[in-house]
């Protein structure tokens, strides 16, 4: 599981921080603890739809911001929780552009056990950056 | 050097960090609490108040509020007023994704002996009536341009519509309806995640409480009863929630939208992104304000059909019309808005837009927008404690000028819910409220345990801060029996 929530820093929020080899891992771990914040048992969500996130930005960290985001819409406005099963990235003339292919169900009161709903993601303190090892990002949830 | 040490000491319990703390700091940084108080906030409210006083058109301070605590961009606890004739600015950080998130208090006729055989009725009941939780869906549906009225007319949709009674009306801010909400300043995302949650109360600090108002706990029998308290241990209903993903979604477009225009088109630099910003006089300032408008009334509307299924409810339980079991409302507060007021700043009156993030308005009396029957004592000010301890009913008094008319909100978190999570267990806390006498029901364990009191400030130290600074009036200490946590 590559992340891990942050004790010392937002009081009534949430914060995670979340690390993987490439790019692409980080925002597969990204977009899984932000499920996680809302479900703890994120292998009880079982693969029967699929949504596809097209986005892009020119900044890569504003990329991640936006890959968050879609979790949350669909979350309330399909109750699905999904998760990253592919994500590419490309550098484009434009910017930054991202393919995300992600899988989930609708949220069943019995089986997903809830923990917080996610109101937003928040720029506070928001962090991506490249490291030795590969990539860590640090995110605030608004709860 | 410890933040705590920079501080100046105004009064018992006002604290200012100067202009020279920080370089871009427009104004001073005043912080509300007890020594005690001051001595455990978090470094980050320094952090984050101070950069609250670099944005432009800040008048006279920055402002935090004795529940105030860590936030992102303002701290919660966050006053700010901005001079909207000098460059003044609107900020999403300055208002919160839950935009007027807020409390409403409803009267009963009922005292706690009729009440106490019902509890856990009441509660499975209210549980089952008013969704919460992770993305929840409320019970009316609406279409995408029925739902674009709901954002532009408030609570006076649902009362056209038949949930509510007409004198709720008048005991809301703003009468239930900002005016200027425009949805056309909406994006399609944002109803897609708000349309079918009208009714829900949501997660984290949303609650919907039973509370008693014990004999004991009324400091001023007068005001009580001016506000709808007139019997011992009278059963009250107290609930909080905001806009819900439509409120949450209108603030991230906007944050988004600020951030592309800020430093490029006004040349605003700011101290986090989450500062973001743009002239109250501009293009985006102003397409902001009329979405926010929107946000304001989804949640006025929100909590006016949750106020219906609680009458429903007790109704049901108690075989009584909700007329003849008194449920009146009491008020219903907004703790995270910018409303533009009009304010005498050192013997001028300026036009300010007044950010007000997990802060409650607290007009003194004689007061615009104030409903007739507060006219004479001032605005009632619903302070939601933590689950455990308590809630209050407050006052707004004449010397509250010197916050823009401005109070807490709450207890205030001292714990991370992370931390809170690891030192308490959901199902053993119900278990120690309930012989406590407080039935709770929730939809998380895990979310329970993250609510729990000992993560909060103590709400009677916070009040008394408020009190003695002379920014609100203690009423009523409301005792919780019942709580539907989402």
């Amino acid at each position: 599981m590559p992340y891990e929530f942050l004790e010392d820093i937002a009081t009534a929020d949430i914060a995670f921080h979340a690390w993987g080899d490439d790019l692409e891992e980080v925002f597969k771990s990204a977009g899984d603890a932000l499920i996680n914040t809302m479900i703890d048992n994120l292998e009880a969500i079982a693969f029967t739809e699929t949504r596809t996130f097209q986005l892009e930005n020119e900044e890569l960290d504003l990329l991640l911001f936006n890959f968050l985001q879609e979790f949350v819409y669909y979350k309330d406005s399909e109750l699905l929780l999904l998760r990253a099963q592919q994500v590419q990235i490309e550098t484009k003339e434009s910017g930054y552009h991202l393919t995300a292919v992600t899988r989930g169900e609708r949220l069943d009161r019995d089986r997903h056990h809830q923990r917080v709903d996610v109101k937003a993601v928040t720029l506070h303190q928001f962090q991506l950056e490249k490291t030795d090892n590969g990539w860590t990002s640090q995110v605030i949830l608004d709860i | 050097m410890a933040p705590v040490d920079v501080l100046n000491q105004i009064s018992d319990v006002i604290w200012e960090i100067p202009v020279s703390y920080k370089a871009g700091m427009r104004v001073p940084a005043r912080i509300y609490g007890t020594e005690k108080l001051i001595r455990e906030l978090d470094d980050a409210v320094y952090d984050q108040i101070t950069n609250v006083a670099t944005l432009p058109g800040i008048t006279k301070y920055a402002l935090c509020m004795p529940d105030g605590h860590f936030g992102y961009g303002f701290p919660i606890g966050g006053v700010a007023a901005m001079d909207v004739d000098q460059g003044g600015v609107i900020s999403p950080g300055g208002i919160g994704f839950d935009i007027n998130c807020g409390m409403r208090l409803v009267t009963t006729n009922l005292d706690y002996k009729e009440v106490k055989p019902y509890i856990k009725q009441l509660v499975d009941k209210l549980y089952e009536r008013v969704p919460a939780g992770v993305g929840s869906a409320g019970f009316v549906r609406l279409s995408r341009n029925e739902f674009r009225k709901v954002a532009e007319q408030g609570a006076q949709w649902c009362i056209r519509n038949g949930y509510g009674w007409e004198e709720d009306l008048e005991l809301m801010e703003e009468q239930g309806c900002l005016k200027g909400a425009d949805a056309s300043k909406i994006s399609e995302k944002a109803i897609d995640r708000g349309a079918h949650q009208i009714g829900t109360l949501g997660s984290g600090n949303h609650y919907l409480e039973i509370q008693v108002a014990k004999r004991e706990n009324i400091f001023d029998k007068n005001l009580a009863k001016a506000m709808g308290i007139t019997r011992p241990d009278q059963v009250v209903v107290m609930f909080h929630c905001g806009s819900r993903g439509f409120g949450h979604q209108v603030a991230t477009d906007y944050l988004q939208s600020f951030l592309k225009v800020m430093e490029s088109k006004y040349g605003i630099k700011i101290l986090d992104r989450e500062l973001a910003c743009a002239p109250f006089h501009s293009p985006e300032g102003q397409a902001y304000f009329s979405a926010m408008k929107c946000g304001i009334n989804m949640s006025f509307a929100n909590r006016q059909v949750i106020l219906h299924r609680i009458r429903e409810v007790f109704s049901q339980v108690f075989e009584r019309s909700p007329e003849d079991l008194g449920m009146h409302m009491v008020y219903d507060v907004a703790h995270n808005t910018a409303k533009l007021e009009t304010h005498v700043v050192d013997g001028q009156e300026r036009s300010l837009l007044v950010h007000r993030k997990g802060a409650t308005r607290a007009f003194g009396p004689g007061m615009h927008d104030l409903p007739f029957r507060y006219q004479e004592i001032g605005q009632p000010v619903i302070i939601g404690g933590s689950m455990e301890t308590g809630s209050y009913l407050l006052t707004g008094v004449s010397t509250g000028d010197q916050t823009f008319f401005s109070t807490a909100h709450g207890s205030g978190r001292t714990m991370s819910r992370t931390k809170a999570r690891k030192t308490w267990q959901g199902q053993q806390l119900q278990k120690e409220m309930q012989q406590k006498g407080i039935y709770v029901r929730s939809t998380s364990y895990a979310g329970l345990a993250e609510e729990a009191g000992g993560a909060y400030k103590d709400v009677d130290e916070v009040i008394e801060v408020a009190e003695l600074a002379g920014i609100s009036q203690r009423v009523v200490r409301l005792t919780p029996i019942g709580n539907v946590k989402g």
